[in-house]
């Protein structure tokens, strides 16, 4: 019953990265496209996820942290460089 | 296992995944990008958080160990969304004419969503 949730939370979750790519690829604006990378993050960190509980290891954590943890840096350096034209002044 | 707890994740699983499934569609559908903040920032954290707690209930009943990994990367989580949301929220106001245009006045020489620098 698990394996089959998670099958079917995958094919949910990959459909969500293709809606993402597909406001990465038309948005107007370059903070669309920042929203669209950072809701992307977020879906991968979920795929990681699923498949841990699917093949039933831990070992993937790790990698979900350090994408969350660069994920959330890399969308404020961009606002960031938007907002003050530096990143670091 | 036993089948309460096997339901339980198993719920868990796909309330998170429509809520992944949702934030994007509003995120691909709504029209400006202040509508289009809310769905990752809302229900796309909640998918996230409803997943983690999924895999950290699985481990829990099928593992012999509780794990606390997943909170910790659901905090993680829950406490920078805001955060974004509000970057990208500060860049879009400085970059959108319109938007501007719109606002009240500051009384500050530099306007809005950004910082005055001290002469």
């Amino acid at each position: 019953m698990i394996a089959t949730a998670c099958l079917i939370a995958l094919i949910a979750t990959s459909v969500a990265i293709l809606l993402n790519l597909y406001r990465l690829a038309i948005g107007p604006d370059v903070t669309d496209r920042i929203l669209a990378l950072d809701t992307m993050v977020i879906n991968a960190i979920g795929l990681i996820v699923l498949l841990g509980i699917y093949y039933g290891t831990t070992i993937y954590f790790e990698a979900a942290m350090l994408i969350a943890m660069v994920g959330f840096v890399t969308t404020v350096a961009f606002c960031k460089y938007l907002l003050r034209g530096n990143v670091i002044e | 296992m036993h089948w309460i707890g096997e339901a339980a994740v198993t719920a868990l699983i796909l309330i998170g995944a429509f809520f992944l499934l949702v934030g994007s569609f509003g995120l691909a559908k709504l029209p400006d990008l202040m509508r289009r903040l809310h769905g990752p920032s809302k229900s796309t954290t909640l998918g996230i958080g409803s997943l983690l707690i999924a895999s950290m209930l699985y481990f829990a009943i099928a593992g012999a160990h509780i794990s606390f990994h997943e909170l910790l990367i659901t905090i993680f989580l829950f406490l920078t969304a805001p955060v974004t949301a509000h970057m990208l929220a500060k860049a879009h106001i400085l970059r959108s004419q319109t938007d501007r245009a719109s606002l009240p006045p500051t009384n500050r020489p530099s306007g809005w969503a950004t910082l005055d620098v001290e002469k």
